[in-house]
Formats: structure tokens, sequence, C-alpha cells
């Protein structure tokens, strides 16, 4: 079971090689056995898995399942699930058992899949190492003295240890895409709008999406052909006519332009990850790709234009945790103040707070037009800029972030650096775009990913390019060894 | 020293659907606390806004009725600030692009009219209510109201009195429930206005500063207030003291006004656009479309009921001022009573009864059948206007007499036989031959007497107009 891809788990499903129950049994077993190390789940509630799997099996004993009845997913503590305690990552809601579900939660559970638990996470989706967490940091399944990457680090821990055989994300800057790269698996930030928000606990409305974590580009199609729906819940939700992700994994790329953003490769990027992700080009090229040299001209400016964005919007999106009508509230207060400033200074960590703090200092008057109006302004640049690209070329190919994974611990204490982790995937949330990390490689033993970008919806043929990949090549196969 | 007085009003419309601005939940009134509060009106984490369409087309209404530009492109934004009755801890409005922009409405001021500008109308949702004193020691949070949908009305600053003040909010109240978007009531807080004051000394243009009086849900506090504020300003002004920018609470009980905070601790609302709501597009043929459910306004009713039912300036605009009275008029000429007899009765007779009992006319106890079976009555001459007014009376105090029964039981009905009234003549000619004398020696007063006779003799019932005609046939016979 360990090494089926959710295809597989399906196919056997179905012919009784095992039952639901035994598979959701065997992952919760591997849950027990390493979560200590690893802290890669906040909550997991054996007994709802457990019935869960039950009644899967029951529809599968009835002939009535469909592909993914009976699989279990772990799901990102971002997402509310009916019964749940749905942290967000945060002392905030601790406590916090979400009444309805998610989209995203409720998809997966009218195509019987299963709730594996509830993966650990940087504090609101605040971080790209998942240090920032209220219940404490998650290890790097291949050195447990590195970071997994954020701020889906619980659920890329999981699924690169096995904990689970597929999971779910969110990608605000790059939390599904460096995290992926950091363990070594594959992971997919959809075109903003394909994935439902709602039930999605709000970070930076304007750049949070949801996606697949699994290890193969196939297993990430397969979860997408779940997740994607047009939702009347969500406004900004897109009426994209559902698609079915499996069937263009066939297709042949020959011919493929690949735009190389000269950007991408400047100062910044560890010199081994750059040959790794050469390497990976040059793969494509044996496969009958084409290489096109591109440019992204404003891509420097998309680290600066997102922390306005991003923290403008979380600063007044976090503000319903107010401690008034559910959540974390402060033990002793004198008045309505006191209760305010009390709450929030001891419901949120240190890195909710910073971001708080510069989000509503650039939304304040006299500085708004200087700083959220200009990084609108810019925002818009940066989407040209791969408007013009996207005219040469049919994807566009660089590193998911600048090194391998670093030492719990490095960077905690020096944000700047933090957030230049992910130099390469911002500009893609900023414009929209959907974009992928798969395994291209390792050094030091540890995972480094590539990162492809395409057009908007084209999901399909995105998974397809990182399928073919992966027919040629064994890295998404790799399992950490310190992992049994 | 003489002031010139300044005046704009801001009004709080609440809209009339039945479902919440950006939820599903029931904008119901009166209901028990937090029982209409859904998930999206608690802010719970991860919920999302969705637009009620109902609600756009209620400004989209309200646009039309004052001929204001409706914006293709509007932007729901985000007011931040912390309050406990305020769950997501900001606002849902909108800011520098309206649904409504430039418009104007009419105003009844003396003989004439005024133009009040509307700068802009915008949609946004109201907050909840907190309750001090309900329990004990706590501040109690009722989200019912949470996510209502309202229309904020500004004007500019047009009104040079509490007595236009009142006649625009007045005006602007029975416009927004003649276009059926708002209940308009004012006890409930359906209408509420924040009524910004300043003076200046006659004559210059500099604006002065302003003191903003907020939520008056009344017209007369709204009166009674401006009163008050213009008052305080002046002396402040003349003691040699100067006014600070702020808002300011009128206390009823007292008749007087108070400062609630000045500009300087004022909020920064730190508005953006909110990225939950994609803009607002409105195309030029869902405007048509809403055109056609809009009832008549009130202005082409009343040129209406000028050029086709012949009736006076004043009495159009009187009986055009609300949908009631305008649809008590149109039903009362159903019946088939004549425009200006029907106008008459209802801007005299009726509208004296209802301002003594302090009610709308939806509640007069005489309904307009009731009306109109009386009406007839004068109309086919079976009794005269006096005595309608008689059996008005009656109808007044017990609404389900009938009218045919009253004249009967209260011997009302008018003499209009002819051989009757002329046995009447007779009689009073034959007992008063010395005024046919001065009559026919040309002293008219004597005619007017010999009437009075006839009349006294039939106890009144006599049709006046048959008995001045056939005392005149008789007279020069």
């Amino acid at each position: 079971m360990l090494n089926l891809s959710l295809k597989q788990l399906s196919q056997q499903l179905r012919e009784k090689a095992f039952s639901s129950e035994e598979l959701t049994r065997f992952f919760l077993d591997r849950i027990k056995k390493h979560n200590d190390r690893l802290n890669a789940f906040i909550t997991i509630n054996e007994e709802e898995s457990l019935s869960m799997a039950k009644k899967a099996d029951i529809t599968i004993a009835n002939g009535n399942q469909s592909l993914f009845t009976g699989i279990p997913i772990a799901q990102k503590d971002i997402f509310c699930a009916e019964g749940w305690r749905t942290t967000c990552g945060s002392k905030m809601l601790e406590n916090f058992v979400a009444p309805y579900n998610a989209t995203v939660i409720q998809n997966f559970n009218d195509a019987g899949a299963i709730n594996l638990g509830k993966t650990n996470m940087d504090e609101f989706a605040m971080g790209s190492s998942n240090e920032t967490s209220y219940f404490g940091a998650v290890k790097n399944p291949w050195n447990l003295e590195y970071v997994p990457g954020g701020s889906s680090g619980g659920s890329a821990s999981a699924v690169a240890a096995r904990l689970a055989p597929a999971a779910t994300g969110t990608d605000t800057g790059g939390s599904i895409r460096q995290p992926a790269s950091l363990c070594g698996f594959t992971g997919l930030k959809p075109t903003y709008g394909l994935v439902s928000r709602y039930g999605m606990i709000a970070f930076a409305s304007s750049l949070d999406q949801a996606g697949p974590m699994a290890p193969s580009a196939e297993d990430c199609a397969m979860m997408l052909n779940v997740m994607a729906s047009h939702d009347i819940k969500d406004s900004t939700s897109l009426p994209h006519p559902k698609e079915d992700y499996m069937t263009s994994l066939g297709d042949s790329i020959d011919g493929l332009r690949i735009g190389i953003p000269k950007e991408f490769f400047g100062e910044g990027l560890d010199s081994e990850v750059q040959k790794i992700i050469e390497d990976a080009i040059l793969e494509y090229q044996k496969m009958g790709a084409e290489i096109v040299d591109i440019s992204l001209p404003n891509s420097e400016l998309a680290i600066p234009v997102y922390y306005v964005i991003a923290p403008a919007e979380a600063s007044s999106n976090l503000s319903r945790y107010d401690g008034v009508r559910y959540g974390y509230r402060t033990k002793e207060y004198d008045d309505l103040m006191d209760m305010y400033f009390k709450t929030r200074q001891e419901g949120f960590g240190d890195e909710v707070k910073r971001r708080i703090l510069i989000g509503t200092y650039v939304l304040s008057a006299g500085y708004y037009d200087a700083y959220y109006l200009k990084a609108q302004k810019i925002r818009q640049l940066i989407s040209n800029d791969f408007a013009q690209a996207f005219q040469k070329c049919d994807v566009i190919m660089g590193p998911s972030a600048p090194s391998a994974a670093f030492k719990a611990g490095e960077k905690k204490e020096d944000p700047l650096a933090m957030y230049l982790q992910d130099i390469y995937t911002i500009s893609t949330n900023l414009a929209g775009l959907p974009a992928m990390s798969i395994p291209a490689g390792f050094t030091k033993d540890l995972p480094v990913g590539l990162q492809l970008i395409g057009n908007y919806f084209s999901e399909g043929h995105l998974l397809n390019v990182a399928h073919q990949f992966q027919l040629s090549t064994e890295w998404h196969r790799k399992i950490p060894k310190e992992i049994d | 020293m003489d002031w010139d007085i300044v005046i704009g009003i801001e009004t709080h419309v609440q809209l009339k659907t039945q479902t919440k601005i950006f939820s599903g939940a029931s904008t119901s009134y009166g209901n028990e606390a937090n029982s209409q509060a859904c998930l999206v009106s608690l802010a719970y984490p991860g919920v999302l806004p969705v637009l009620n369409h109902e609600a756009v087309n209620c400004a989209i209404k309200f646009g039309l009725a004052v001929n204001a530009k409706i914006n293709e492109k509007s932007i729901f934004a985000r007011k931040n600030y912390f309050y406990p009755d305020l769950p997501k801890g900001y606002q849902i409005s909108q800011f520098e692009l309206p649904i409504v922009g430039e418009g104007k409405l009419s105003i009844p001021i003396g003989d004439g009219y005024k133009d009040v500008r509307i700068l802009r109308a915008h949609l946004e949702e109201d907050a909840g209510k907190s309750s001090h004193g309900v329990l004990q020691g706590k501040t109690g949070i009722d989200l019912n109201r949470a996510g209502t949908p309202l229309l904020e009305i500004v004007t500019e600053p047009d009104m040079s009195s509490a007595a236009e003040a009142v006649a625009y909010a007045k005006k602007l109240h029975d416009l927004v429930q003649w276009i059926g978007i708002c209940d308009g009531n004012m006890q409930e807080g359906s209408f509420r206005c924040d009524v910004n004051v300043s003076v200046k000394k006659k004559g210059t243009t500099t604006l002065g500063t302003r003191r903003e009086i907020k939520n008056l849900n009344s017209f007369k506090f709204i009166k009674q207030a401006i009163d008050y504020e213009v008052n305080w300003q002046i002396e402040t002004i003349e003691d040699g003291g100067k006014i600070q920018q702020s808002t300011i609470l009128f206390n009823p009980e007292s008749g007087e006004t108070k400062a609630m905070r000045s500009k300087e601790e004022a909020n920064d609302y730190r508005y953006f656009p909110d990225p939950d709501l994609l803009p607002l597009a409105i195309t030029e043929q869902h405007i048509r479309n809403i055109k056609q459910t809009l009832p008549e306004l009130p202005g082409e009713m009343q040129d209406r009921f000028e050029k086709d039912l012949g009736l006076s300036s004043y009495d159009a605009s009187e009986l055009t001022n609300n949908k009631d009275v305008a649809d008590y008029f149109l039903s009362l000429i159903g019946q088939g009573i004549s425009a200006k007899l029907s106008a008459n009765w209802i801007l005299v007779n009726l509208f004296s009864k209802l301002n003594d009992a302090d009610i709308d006319i939806k509640e007069s106890p005489i309904n307009y059948e009731q009306l109109a079976n009386l009406i007839a009555k004068i109309e086919d001459q079976t009794i005269s206007n006096n005595a309608a007014k008689k059996i008005f009376e009656s109808l007044w105090v017990n609404p389900l007499g009938k009218v045919d029964a009253l004249i009967d039981a209260m011997g009302l009905k008018q003499i209009s036989n002819d051989s009757e009234i002329s046995g009447l003549i007779d009689n009073v000619l034959n007992d008063n031959t010395v005024m046919i004398e001065e009559y026919k020696s040309g002293k008219e007063k004597a005619f007017n007497a010999l009437v009075g006779q006839v009349m006294k003799a039939s106890k009144g019932k006599a049709n006046p107009s048959q008995v001045n005609e056939m005392l005149k046939k008789k007279l020069s016979s």
C-alpha cells in the first residue's frame, strides 16, 4: 500500500485486494508511528476516519464506488471540516471545531474519500519553513534537522514520508510548490479561481489558491478532478467548464516550447540547484522540446509587491479573530479595548503580528497610494510580462526555490531571508497563473524541485508535461530512508 | 449678525429584500437575538460574501427615480474598524466607485420647489446591535441585523433650514416607499438620517466647519436637532469660539446635541477594494429591464393628474407626495368618481380626520370603496355636500355602516322631485308677498332670502340648485 499511486489504490480497492478500512488503518498506523518525530499532523480522528472508511467499503461492496471512494487524503488544517477541529496552525483557533465543510472538503466527501487527518501548517499560512505553527515545527523526512518548507509543511512532510497517499495544500506565495520542492514530491497551484476558496481560512484572498500535493503528476491530476469546481459560494470562483485532467496525460510533448526566464537564474540561486534544473530541462529537450529564452523583467518586484498586497489583505481578513464570537479570548481584561489587545497579543504569533502591522501600515491614510495602489499597478505589469512570454512559449520552467531545504532555526530570526524562499513562486500568485513543482534531483541528499508555469487554465497540459518527465525519471519515486 | 445655515444629509435606507446583502439569512425584524445570524453574519473562519442581486436592483431603482447616473462598474470596499457588533472587523461598503452617481430630488418649499442635488448613493451592509444592560455587567451582541442591505444616500449641502431638511427627508422617505425599495419604518430603523450642519456669515461663500448629527430616526428629531445645533453653533461663534469638526448625538429627552468624538479621534478606516467580491458590472440592458419594473414616478404622475385630469398643480402635487395617498386617489377615481371631487374629499375631509387621529391613509377606517359610495350619492344628487359630511363623520366612527341606510336613518335624502319642490316654493311665495315685491323692484337680496326660506321649509333637504332654478322661473312668470 505504501508505494501505490492513487489510481492503483483505486483499482485495488475496487478489486477488493484490501478494504478502505485496512488502507485507512495502514496510514493511521504510520501516522501514529512517525508523527511524534515529524509533527506533520495537528489533529487525527481515528474513529471518524475509520467510520468514513467503513461507509466507503459498503459503497464499494454495492458497486457504487467512484475513482476516489475509500482513498484516505490528508487535509491541510486551513480547510474547515464539519466536526473537526480546524486550527489554521494558530492558538487563536486552538479549540475551534468547524461547524461546516469547506467546498474542497465537501468535494472529497462527495467523491467518497476518507479524511485522514488535519496537517500542520505555518500559522494562518504565513511562513516558508513551518516554524511559525503554534503546534510546533514540522520536520523534513529527508533529514529531520531540516525544514519541510511552508506553509503547507505538514502536508508536505506527510506525503514525502508516505503518512498519506496524498494531501491538500494551499498556495498564496509558494506554499504548495516550495514545500513540494523541499520534500521531493509533486505539487500544483491551479489557476486562481479554479478551486473554491469557500471554507478555506483566508490569508490573502486575491492570492490564496488550494491545490493537490502527491507523489506524482498523475496523482495530482486525479486530485484536481475532485478539487476543481465552480462554486457559487465563492464569488471569485470562475465558471470554467469541468475538465478531466487525466485524459491529457498521454499527449506527446514533441515540439513543446519551454520558456526559460533569465531572471530565474541570477544571483541567489544555489549553483547545485541550478545544475539540477538545467539537467531537467535537457531531459525535456531529449523528449523533443525546444528552448526559448524569455524575460520576465518585473520579476524582481514580485517580493516587494507581494509583501504589500498579502499583508494588506491579511490585516483585514484576520480582524475577525477578536475574541468576541469564537476562538481564543484572553482570560482577564478590564474593558473592551483591553480584551481586544490581550486576545490578539496572546492569540497570534510573531509572524502573523508582523504581517498585520505591515498590512495595517500600507492601507493607512496617506500611505495607501504609495504602497497598496502602486503595488496593484506593478501586479498588473507582472501579469503583462507573463502574457508576453506566453506568446513565445507553451510552458515556463525554472527552479521552485533558490535552494534545497535549510536547517531548522537557520532563517527563523531573519524574515527577509525567509521571504526570499518564495522568490520564484510569488509572481505566479500575483498573476493568478497555474504552476507546479516536480522532483528533479538531489543535492546533499535533499530533494530539489523543477517549477513549471502554464497559461491560465492550462492545468491539463501542465500536468501532462510533468507526467512525461515522470515517465522517464524516477525522482518522484524516491522515499526518505529515515522513514520506513 | 445674520447667518446662513448649510445642511447636507446622509440617509441610510434599509432595502426591502428577503435576505441579507451577502448571505441567505433572513432580514426580518424583531426576532429572537441571533436567530438570523448565519455563519456569514457571524464571520466564521473561511466563509465568503455572495452578493444579493435584489439589493443591487433596489439601488438601480433609486438611481432611476432621482435621474442619477448608474455606474457601469462599481466596487465593494472594506471599511476596517473594530467593534463587537461588527463581526468581520470590517464593513463591506462602497467607497471610490458607488453604484449610483449624481442625481437630484425636487422638494416642495413654500409655494414652489427646490432641487436638492444627490451626490451619490452606495450599497453597504448594516452592523449588528450591542445591547448594554440586558446582561448583568456584560454587553450583549445581536447579529440579526448584521448584513442587512442598506443604501446610503448622500446629498450636496443644499438645504438651508430645518424646514428644508425635513422636507427633503420626507420626500425621500416617500420616494423610497413609492418605488418599493424600503418599508419606511423609522421606528425599526429602516430609514435613518445623519445630518451635517454648519453656519456661515450671510452672503459669504466659504463654508463653516460642520458637525454631523448621527442617526436621527424621526422628522421631529431632525427639526429639533437642527434647530438646537444651529443656535449652538451661532452662539459659540458669536461668543468668540470655534466649531470643531465632530460627530454628535441628539438626545430627544433633553432636546440637546452632544459631541461623540472629534475628528482627531476619528478612525482611519483603511478602505480598500474587497478581494472577495468582483467589481459589480451593470449593463444598459439590465438598467432598461429594471426601468420596466418601476411604477410611474411621483413627478410623472403629478404631470398626468394636471394634464389629463385637470387638477390644480397644488392638488396634483399633494396627491403624489405619498404612494398610499396616490393609490387611494386612483382607486377612488377607478370607482367612477370625478377627479376633482375625489381630490377635494381626500385632501380636505379625509386628511383633516387623518391628521386629527395622527394616522396614515393606509390605516383610514373609511376605505376607498366606502368613500366612493358616499361621493357617488353627491354626484347623483341624492344628498348634498353638507349631508355627505355628516355621513362621513358617522362612517369614521362606524366604518361598517351602509351609506344608503345612513342616508335614510339620518333623513338626509335630498329633495329633487320637481313637484315637491314646486309645492314648497308655492307655500313660501304665498307667505312672503312683501319679499316678492322687493325682488321685483330690483333687490337681489330678497331672492336669496326666499331661497333660504324654501331650504328651511325643506329642513335643508331640497336640492339647492333646483330650488334656485325653479324659484327664478316662478318669479319671472
